[in-house]
């Protein structure tokens, strides 16, 4: 894990600052000199984890930049809640890009950069998971075979949501959606499809890739401020709770987000040239079902009659993670 | 200003959206009353001084402590603290060691020399305090702070009451009690020891008091009768503890049982084992699920090789010192009832422990007052049946502990306050209890409790060297940052990062926080992810 982990302060370093610490040690998001990138009036949702994302993201990076930062957006719900024409809630250079272009757009914007001598201004280029896993998937892995320097951000609802939760490339067995409904004998989104863009993103062997996620701040802002330490291509995926595609309490998204990564359905790692270099070990390991239960698109696998054979299989899928990426101290059987 | 193609609109902000219309619940901040502070029979604020002691500001945190309790070094080391019986950390490891970090900064006080601030003012009201024990010196120091002359009638030859005379040296040495004492005394509260005071309402007409408050205490150890030969070696508890503050120790002898389970039962037992006696037994009627003493002492005790021996009573004990002992058994209720099994055992003294009764001889003629059960009743206001004179501690009816004693002390204090200045003192509405599923304490870092030193078997046997030893700088910082600080905000920034919408604003430190409701959407992530419990969501009128 990148975060440094202080010993003992009341909270250590779970909670987003702490009154006991040096202002140093304490998280971006914890300042009141923080950018606010993505600033009050915006229109996502109540509870929205992608607006979360999208800020503690940006203004790491703005952090690590000195604030010289220009930021590409691909069409989806961050661009369309935020800049409804003439309005924008953005705190920073940004422009916006087609569905499935925003790597090309980045990598145009790095080459002018180059070309203008201007080598302390960084490009940022950030969409959902539709706009990534899906439509500028090409687009996206062109910018990483030629390491062009942008740090790609995806952060991953896993579903079109301004749309109307329409099933991507990201949407996780089982999950109903508008386009997977939950009917017939394997309801919700097939097993067994998708991507897994991280793993794909680390065999293109580009200098960094993370994954992090909403409820582990400080772990996701040392993971935007280690890729803004390195040139090239970089690719940080951020796992966003939704509470509107997923039928989840407005108040629940970071806790949702948690449940996420303790339960190992979600792996936080990071890799540099496609060798892992780091996990965020699992805290205290809780079973698929408590993750699963507080969402309304996994509600069928639990009424009318419950369904163990899907939850079984989600369940393998965390098994996996956790020993594929050493989620959990084989020594102790717990994280940190 | 020129635009360009297709452009008919300047740039504008999203700050012209005010979100805060689409919300049903508003976040509010409240501060709730931690659960330890709801049980300190002194009323301490114990989350206040510890959010203190966290960031080391050990002097604020003893600053904070006195407001309510002027002897935090006694109190760390004799209350029971019923505060870290119902601390929340309990339900995640251990209850924070309050105790432990109290004597901390108790201790610390002394060794640096801090002193209480003066009083503000004079009022030029006199008032008598009777007793100079914990209640007496609790409410003369309160007094003091609030700008009266108080004088202290003390009976004895000593202050300190019970803590002196009911509490041996080895749960506190007498250099401790006797710092603390001399701190409230050098507020300018008169102290006259050897005092009796033999009619109430004669003393304080000589002596122009304008109110008095009594607290004698309870020190006439109660009697059972016991057949008892002439030359039986009979003694009562109080006279063993007091003549250990004298110049000649009590002589008890080698073998000595003790008849009570209270925990004046364990002092005198585990004193005559320090003494020198090679058995040292306690006799009780009842089980130990049933005694009165506390846990802690039982254990204490036991590994100091003291014996009990339950469900047993005493029948009688011959010239020689042979006790005929009978043994009970509990009935269906629960009650013991003797067998008419008897067994005999050889003491030199046999020391009875069954509670003391309070010597009520000052309040003779005293008109209006009430006395019920042996002891003064009072009313809400500690004021007794005549107005003026105020009473607490172990002379009202109450649970008899040094804590609830001080607590009493503070209560008449203030409420003698008002009523020297013709006003009822109203106290401040309690906040709603900070409960345990208030918390979200997935933020808390998991932090076993510190272990207090405690001195080896062989010295506790042998001397009144204290028995447990205090914490250090080291691990009472750490023991005061395992606070939960349950219900009272000690920002730590989560509801100014984890809102959607920067709808938080952050004051700045010491300041807290503000939500700004043109923004806020009410989603409710601020109070789910808040680790103490300091948020409300609100519905709104719609």
């Amino acid at each position: 894990m990148t975060a440094s982990i202080v010993k003992f302060y009341q909270t250590g370093t779970h909670t987003v600052g702490n009154r006991l610490l040096d202002p140093s040690q304490r998280s971006v998001q914890a300042d009141m000199r923080r950018t606010n990138s993505l600033n009050s009036g915006h229109r996502a949702c109540q509870g929205c984890g992608e607006a979360l994302g999208a800020r503690y993201a940006i203004d790491a990076a703005m952090m690590a930049t000195d604030n010289q930062l220009i930021a590409a957006n691909a069409t989806g719900c961050l661009e369309v809640f935020s800049t409804p024409y003439p309005e924008t809630s953005w705190q920073i250079p940004w422009i916006h890009s087609l569905f499935g272009n925003t790597a090309a757009v980045a990598t145009g914007i790095a080459a002018a950069l180059r070309v203008k001598g201007r080598q302390d201004v960084r490009v940022v280029a950030q969409g959902g998971d539709g706009g990534t896993t899906d439509i500028g998937f090409g687009c996206l892995s062109g910018m990483f075979e030629r390491n062009d320097d942008v740090l790609y951000i995806c952060y991953d609802n896993e579903a079109y949501m301004n749309t109307g939760v329409q099933r991507s490339s990201a949407t996780p067995g089982a999950a109903r959606t508008a386009t997977t409904p939950a009917v017939g004998t394997e309801p919700g989104n097939v097993f067994g499809q998708g991507k897994n863009l991280p793993l794909i993103a680390m065999a293109h062997e580009i200098p960094y890739v993370a994954t992090a996620i909403v409820s582990e701040l400080r772990d996701l802002e040392a993971k935007v401020k280690r890729a803004m330490e390195i040139r090239g291509a970089r690719y940080i995926h951020v796992f966003v709770p939704c509470p509107l595609g997923w039928g989840t309490n407005s108040w629940d998204t970071i806790r949702i987000a948690r449940l996420a990564k303790e339960t190992g359905i979600f792996p936080v790692i990071e890799a540099e040239h496609g060798e892992l270099t780091g996990v965020s070990k699992i805290r205290r390991q809780l079973p698929v079902e408590d993750y699963l239960k507080p969402q309304k698109r996994f509600a069928h696998l639990f009424a009318p009659v419950l369904n163990t054979a899907a939850i079984d299989r989600i369940q393998a899928l965390a098994d996996r993670n956790i020993r594929r990426f050493g989620l959990i101290d084989a020594t102790t059987g717990m994280g940190d | 200003m020129e635009k360009p193609f297709a452009i008919t609109l300047d740039v504008g902000s999203s700050l012209a959206n005010k979100t805060g219309s689409w919300r049903t619940y508003r976040p509010v901040y409240v501060d709730r009353l931690p659960p330890c502070n709801h049980a300190c029979p002194a009323g301490e604020n114990i989350q206040g001084w510890l959010f203190h002691a966290e960031s080391g500001d050990y002097e604020q945190a003893w600053r904070a402590l006195v407001q309510d309790n002027p002897m935090p070094a006694v109190m760390g080391r004799v209350c029971y603290h019923p505060c870290e019986s119902s601390c929340n950390r309990g339900n995640l490891d251990q209850s924070v060691g309050i105790n432990a970090v109290e004597r901390f900064l108790g201790d610390q006080a002394i060794r640096l020399g801090w002193s209480f601030d003066p009083p503000a003012s004079d009022s030029g009201k006199q008032v008598l305090v009777v007793g100079a024990g914990p209640s007496g010196l609790s409410a003369a120091y309160h007094l003091a702070r609030l700008g009266h002359r108080v004088t202290i009638h003390e009976a004895g030859p000593m202050a300190g009451g019970m803590m002196r005379f009911g509490i041996p040296k080895y749960r506190l040495p007498r250099a401790v009690l006797e710092a603390e004492i001399q701190r409230i005394l050098d507020l300018g509260v008169t102290l006259r020891l050897n005092t009796k005071v033999a009619n109430i309402e004669e003393t304080m007409r000589e002596g122009q008091f304008d109110a008095a408050f009594l607290a004698v205490g309870a020190h006439i150890a109660k009697r059972a009768y016991i057949p008892a030969g002439e030359a039986a070696h009979l003694l009562d508890a109080m006279q063993v503890l007091r003549g250990m503050e004298g110049e000649e120790q009590p002589l008890l002898g080698r073998r000595v049982v003790v008849y009570g389970g209270g925990n004046t039962a364990l002092d005198v037992a585990r004193t005559a084992k320090r003494l020198g006696a090679t058995d040292s037994i306690i006799v009780y009627r009842r089980t130990r699920e049933k005694m009165p003493a506390h846990d802690f002492e039982v254990e204490e005790a036991l590994q100091e090789g003291i014996l009990i021996k339950w469900l047993s009573t005493i029948k009688n004990m011959s010239d020689e010192g042979t006790l005929t002992v009978e043994k009970m058994a509990l009935d269906e209720k629960g009650f013991p009832q003797p067998t008419g099994e008897v067994e005999t055992l050889e003491a030199d003294s046999l020391v009875l422990a069954l509670g003391q009764d309070v010597d009520l001889s000052l309040l003779n003629d005293v008109p209006g007052l009430e006395i019920r059960d042996g002891v003064v009743q009072v009313g809400e206001n500690m004021m007794t049946g005549r107005p003026g004179i105020f009473a607490g501690g172990d002379m009202v009816p109450s649970e008899r502990t040094v804590t609830v004693a001080i607590g009493h002390g503070k209560k008449a204090a203030r409420h003698i306050d008002a009523w020297l200045r013709g006003v009822v003192h109203e106290p401040a509405p309690k906040h709603d209890l900070a409960t345990p599923e208030r918390l979200n304490t997935w933020y808390y870092d998991d932090a076993p409790k510190q272990v207090q030193p405690t001195l080896d078997l062989i010295r506790r046997q042998s001397t009144f060297d204290e028995v447990v030893g205090g914490l250090d700088e080291g691990n009472a910082l750490f023991e005061a940052r395992r606070c939960l600080s349950c219900g009272n905000c000690f920002e730590c920034d989560n509801c100014y990062g984890v809102c959607p919408d920067n709808a938080i604003v952050k004051l700045g430190p010491g300041l807290r926080f503000a939500v700004n409701y043109d923004y806020c959407k009410g989603c409710g992530i601020c109070n789910a992810e808040c680790p103490c419990g300091a948020i409300v969501m609100v519905p709104e009128a719609i």
